[in-house]
């Protein structure tokens, strides 16, 4: 059907193929959905549909299992590392992901997200950083800038009551089993690419066994910044890319 | 034939494990065994106790109120268990660090200088090997033979070359023993 | 392996028949008295004869959840602990139950509330047979009350899981965890192939394969109608196996006019009471349920018709005797002795408590 409207001659983009149908949940501007999309294209492209195996997280991605064309498990809330760890070690052939936010990764999962990271799992942990729980309606995260507003920080984070943002992924680099620690964005077109090829690199390294690999993903949240998606991409470089720089913390 | 003992004293005393030999001695005569401890921190050196149920047929409770044999290596276990010596049963207690001795008059009381003796004889950590020649002598449960076939069991390899020591021991102990 | 008989601790023999079972995993998390399980896996080292993966987890919580993963997988997998540790893991059991997964819990219980004491205790039965999680569901729960039975009911907790797609609890305590008894060790089996777990467990997150649809393992709905739905599923699987999986055994009870009622360590310290007492000429039969969940109580019902009474024998402040009087539906009296904090009761402490209500 799509070639009787474009002939493939002319087909310079097409949707990858493991993403669904599905209408996606996520609010205009989320970079969620990006990010499922180069999720998609990696394993397309690395041939490894049937032996990847994901794992949604609690919070705004919580239906990620409902766009990526994959076999997935949902976890409780911050425990995708520990099933991860499970499925991988059980299964060494298949090519295993977790999919989690900071609340997930960085406040309530932080022991297992660690401790995976310590036994040098070899999965890929990929990581959006948007500083906010987005799903239950735009509280403060661990990775809440400071003086940023929240619904359980109205008057901004304020470092005396709810201490300092966590830069995970720094904490994540020092330890001995983590192979790739890169923080990326995909706001804009060349971003995107940086992101898919660290990406790709992360998956390639939880198959020829390096240990882990995190991929962090500065991200903006419109709905809970309360802002366009224009002035959302405008505050998060103008402020998350100051706390949260851009580049390879680890990749050996 | 049911036999049911307990062992008590302080850990490290080798309570434990003497009751693991009388349990794979018994074993290796077909019998049906339960072998159960105190566990936790008496391990570290506070009390500890096991019991020890020998008998031809299958055993219920492996918790008791009263024992046939009751082996006392220390005051606070003499405290503990003199009372539960079923009359007519026997009480083994080694002299060392006992300073109330039994008094009981319906129980047969036998005492074993073993903890000494070991000690001079430079093989002290087959001290409970004494006590359990004792043990054989005055209520030969098991055969010397089965005995010795326990603790190949209970040993592991590497200390299978202290197997004839502790069977000296053994022999030792059961010319130590006398009654009250 | 073929079978074998061995001289072992109860916690050993679990370590043992999960191996010989074809288990695929074991997570768990050190914690007394039930430590000996992970030593003993990691003393065998099975990953090098049937490739199972042992592993100690940071915590419980992390345990649990990679146990999650590894069911999620159509994979034989369990984790162990006790009381405090077992709290810890009612959040993965709560999921499990949710996203119908088959696995093996063990609870070598202990005295709480709180950190409580490390030595026996059977106050969790509440916990394991009325809930724990969140949520309507239930674990299919077992007690054994041998050596032996610690290691059958590794194979019979796999085997129903899978039958139901059900987590399924071992319920035990410090005294039969740490006592040694005689075992007979079946022989090894062999684990299940990848080809195998996508033929029987087709829901398996293995990779989606091109002939099926991608396998989601979820315990997430948040339409209510297909989460009603889903609950009535659930509910309608409960009373299966409350119709086929009870399990019970009865000692001395066909002329019984009295029966005492125990599980696991209790039932060996009842059986030795109801020895006594038969001596002493009172007619008591001792009824010991096997599985806790289901609970026997249409069994109980019918010798409500023919007995004069009940003393049930627990190591709580009387939590089974609730169960118990339900099922006779009070028709007869029904009174409860125990002890609490770790004490375990002597058989002749039992038998003046059986004595009141014979008199």
């Amino acid at each position: 059907m799509e070639a009787t409207i474009i002939s493939p001659e002319n087909l310079v983009y097409d949707k990858p193929r493991l993403m669904t149908d599905v209408p996606m949940h996520y609010c205009p501007g989320c970079s969620h959905g990006v990010i499922h999309k180069l999720i998609a294209e990696v394993i397309e492209e690395m041939g490894m549909e049937e032996k990847t195996i994901g794992v949604a997280p609690v919070g705004c991605a919580v239906f990620a299992y409902n766009y990526i064309d994959i076999d997935w498990q949902e976890a409780a809330h911050g425990r995708a590392p520990a099933l991860a760890t499970a499925i991988k070690r059980l299964n060494p052939d298949k090519m295993v992901f977790t999919y989690q936010g900071d609340g997930d990764l960085a406040a309530i999962g932080t022991a297992e997200t660690i401790h995976a990271c310590n036994r040098g799992e070899n999965i890929v942990i990929v990581f959006v950083n948007n500083a906010i729980y987005g799903m239950t309606g735009g509280q403060m995260a661990p990775t809440t800038l400071i003086d940023m507003p929240t619904a359980t920080c109205p008057q901004g984070r304020n470092v005396e009551l709810n201490g300092y943002p966590l830069k995970i992924s720094d904490l994540l680099a020092q330890l001995d089993g983590t192979c790739l620690v890169t923080r990326q964005s995909v706001h804009t077109a060349a971003a995107v690419r940086k992101a898919k090829r660290m990406l790709q690199k992360a998956f390639e390294n939880s198959m020829a066994r390096k240990g882990t690999s995190i991929v962090e993903f500065v991200s903006t949240c419109a709905s809970g910044w309360k802002m366009t998606p224009d002035q959302s991409n405008k505050w998060m470089t103008e402020n998350m890319f100051a706390k949260y720089p851009l580049g390879d913390l680890k990749n050996i | 034939m049911k036999q049911e003992i307990i062992i008590a004293g302080f850990g490290g005393q080798g309570v434990l494990s003497m009751g693991k030999i009388l349990a794979y001695s018994g074993l290796s005569e077909d019998k049906e065994v339960t072998w159960f401890p105190s566990y936790g921190p008496e391990q570290r050196g506070g009390t500890a106790n096991v019991t020890v149920i020998l008998s031809d047929d299958k055993i219920s409770s492996p918790i008791l109120n009263a024992y046939d044999v009751a082996i006392i290596l220390n005051q606070p276990s003499m405290d503990k268990f003199e009372s539960k010596v079923k009359p007519g049963g026997i009480l083994i207690f080694d002299g060392y660090g006992i300073t109330k001795p039994p008094t009981r008059t319906d129980i047969r009381i036998f005492r074993i200088d073993a903890m000494n003796t070991a000690s001079n004889e430079g093989n002290s950590k087959a001290f409970n090997m004494y006590v359990l020649g004792g043990l054989l002598k005055i209520c030969p449960m098991v055969t010397l033979e089965s005995v010795m076939q326990g603790l190949k069991k209970s040993l592991p390899e590497r200390h299978h070359r202290l197997l004839p020591m502790n069977e000296t021991a053994i022999k030792r102990g059961m010319e130590l023993i006398e009654q009250l | 392996m073929a079978e074998e008989v061995k001289f072992m601790k109860g916690n050993e023999a679990i370590a043992h028949a999960a191996i010989r079972y074809g288990a695929d995993g074991y997570f768990g998390y050190p914690i007394t008295p039930q430590s000996e399980i992970m030593e003993t896996l990691m003393d065998e080292r099975p990953w090098e004869t049937t490739g199972m993966v042992v592993l100690q987890a940071e915590s419980e919580v992390a345990a649990i959840n990679m146990v999650y993963g590894g069911a999620a997988c159509g994979k034989r997998v369990m984790t162990s602990s006790s009381s405090p540790g077992i709290s810890l893991k009612q959040e993965g059991i709560s999921y499990m139950a949710g996203a119908e997964l088959p696995a093996l819990i063990v609870n070598v219980s202990r005295g709480g509330p709180g950190l409580g004491t490390i030595q026996p205790s059977q106050a969790d039965y509440f916990q394991t047979v009325k809930g724990g999680g969140h949520g309507d569901y239930r674990l299919i729960t077992l007690a054994p009350n041998s050596v032996q039975e610690m290691a059958d009911h590794v194979a019979l907790g796999f085997d129903l899981a899978f039958k139901y797609n059900n987590p399924a609890m071992i319920l035990t305590d410090g005294v039969i965890g740490q006592m040694m008894e005689k075992v007979v060790l079946p022989p090894q089996r062999p684990r299940k192939t990848e080809e195998e777990i996508r033929r029987e467990q087709p829901w398996a997150t293995l990779g989606k394969t091109k002939d099926r649809k991608r396998n989601i393992i979820t315990s997430l709905e948040l339409d209510p109608s297909i989460m009603e739905e889903n609950n009535i599923r659930f509910q309608a699987k409960y009373r299966r196996i409350e119709e086929n999986e009870v399990l019970y055994e009865e000692t001395l009870c066909e002329d019984a006019e009295y029966l005492i009622v125990a599980f696991g360590s209790q039932a060996r310290i009842s059986q030795k009471v109801v020895e006594m007492a038969r001596e002493e000429g009172i007619k008591v039969g001792l009824f010991r349920p096997i599985t806790l969940w289901p609970f026997p109580k249409k069994q109980l019902f019918e010798y409500s018709k023919k007995i004069k009474g009940i003393l049930t024998v627990e190591l709580n402040a009387g939590q089974m005797v609730e169960d118990v009087r339900l099922a006779v539906e009070c028709r007869i009296p029904v009174e409860y002795y125990g002890r609490l904090g770790g004490i375990v009761p002597t058989p002749d402490e039992v038998l003046v408590e059986l004595k009141k209500l014979v008199k």
